[in-house]
């Protein structure tokens, strides 16, 4: 039991990263990154959004959608509980940190829209996790999405002082190195 | 005129896509074949048209504070039909699409299209710049896809979504010494993503310096 929830909580970290491998997120993935201390600041931001939707959601679902047979507003209802879990965050990060809520700028309100948020909510549900899977993988994710959004920020403060070919200049010399970073993380599979 | 001129904009060159890298997820994460692009890129302009439409409609009675969960849910309400439409009619296309169908409410180009355009436009309007915006996204997932596709397996295949053992096209055109496999990575979506965009970049400022250099001369 014990091994196969740390072999769930590496591959929800590292081997099947949400950006690098499933392509989730990647809106502030690119949007946020072009600061180390922003690209801090919404790891943190997105970590406390899925832990309290992934909790939320799954509660949702097995004490009052399923009790009403209602499974089919699982879409309506977790995007709801997700919109509003972003409003509170950003009321709290407004109140706390002022000078991070302006970093964030319009990337804090589109966390709803963050594919990442939704995708662990409904993830939970389809695989019929146990509370301890759903734990483990509620957590993990965010954690990876965090890590790779950190690193991802320091390598693009030194890009910005590199020599890119004219049509490269921005993002896709950035999306470039987002593929490197997905083949370091695919060398990363021989732990497990 | 101008409606025309809005439908193209959508096309090429404000193509959501590449242009303003709305909904890139699931651009990067479903290009592995064409089906799925030509599944996931009908999936997203019915939403989106629709999603335009009643947007449009009810532009005047919703409150402007509470406007962005009125939104989301309309989305997700049109994700969830289609959702279900997909699962009854298309089973092979869901299975390969995945969480993919449901994540079409977090897409930013329909809440994108909703804010910007819908919420301020009348209905036909609305209408067209789904259309032209969809027909967008669908363009740049065909792109993607069809390079994708083609180096990684060496050939290409449609088949029926209906009836996945009716099989419409079945090319297979690069001899199998010659296939690059890394095509179907993240290395590979990551990479074919970079260079369309790039490609995009250097096609509009050359666009750009021809039309300066014409009203130079016309000076």
């Amino acid at each position: 039991m014990f091994a196969e929830l740390a072999t769930l909580l590496i591959t929800s970290v590292l081997l099947n990263n949400a950006v690098l491998n499933q392509f989730l997120g990647l809106c502030p993935f690119m949007g946020v990154s072009r600061k180390k201390s922003s690209a801090l600041g919404m790891g943190i931001a997105v970590c406390f959004v899925i832990i309290a939707a992934g909790l939320v959601t799954y509660a949702l679902y097995y004490f009052v959608l399923v009790p009403l047979h209602l499974e089919y507003m699982e879409l309506v209802s977790f995007i709801l509980v997700v919109a509003s879990l972003v409003q509170l965050t950003e009321m709290f990060i407004k109140k706390t940190s002022p000078s991070l809520y302006k970093s964030l700028g319009v990337y804090l309100p589109l966390i709803t829209t963050n594919c990442v948020v939704l995708n662990v909510c409904l993830i939970n549900i389809s695989n019929n996790y146990d509370i301890a899977h759903m734990l483990v993988y509620t957590i993990g994710t965010p954690l990876g999405f965090a890590l790779v959004l950190y690193i991802f920020s320091t390598i693009r403060e030194r890009l910005d002082a590199a020599n890119v070919p004219t049509s490269f200049i921005g993002n896709p010399v950035a999306l470039i190195v987002a593929g490197l970073m997905a083949m370091a993380f695919s060398g990363l599979a021989g732990i497990i | 005129m101008n409606r025309m001129e809005n439908f193209k904009n959508g096309l090429i060159k404000d193509n959501p896509v590449f242009g303003l890298y709305l909904g890139l997820c699931s651009t990067l994460a479903i290009t592995t074949s064409l089906n799925n692009a030509i599944g996931m890129g009908t999936a997203v302009i019915v939403v989106l048209i629709l999603s335009n439409v009643i947007i449009s409609a009810i532009r005047k009675i919703v409150p402007d504070d509470i406007r962005i969960p009125v939104y989301i849910v309309i989305i997700a309400t049109l994700v969830s039909i289609i959702q279900m439409v997909i699962e009854a009619f298309a089973p092979a296309l869901n299975t390969s699409l995945g969480v993919f169908i449901p994540l079409i409410v977090v897409n930013c180009i329909i809440l994108g299209r909703a804010e910007a355009f819908a919420s301020k436009n009348g209905v036909l309007d609305s209408a067209l710049d789904g259309l032209g915006m969809g027909l967008g996204y669908l363009l740049a997932v065909l792109a993607m896809s069809f390079i994708r596709e083609l180096l990684s397996s060496g050939g290409l295949v449609l088949t029926n979504p209906f009836n996945t053992e009716q099989v419409w096209m079945n090319l297979s055109l690069i001899p199998e010494e010659f296939r690059i496999s890394l095509f179907s990575s993240p290395l590979g979506a990551f990479m074919t993503f970079a260079f369309l965009a790039a490609a995009l970049t250097a096609y509009k400022s050359h666009a750009a310096k021809k039309a300066a250099a014409k009203t130079k001369e016309a000076k």
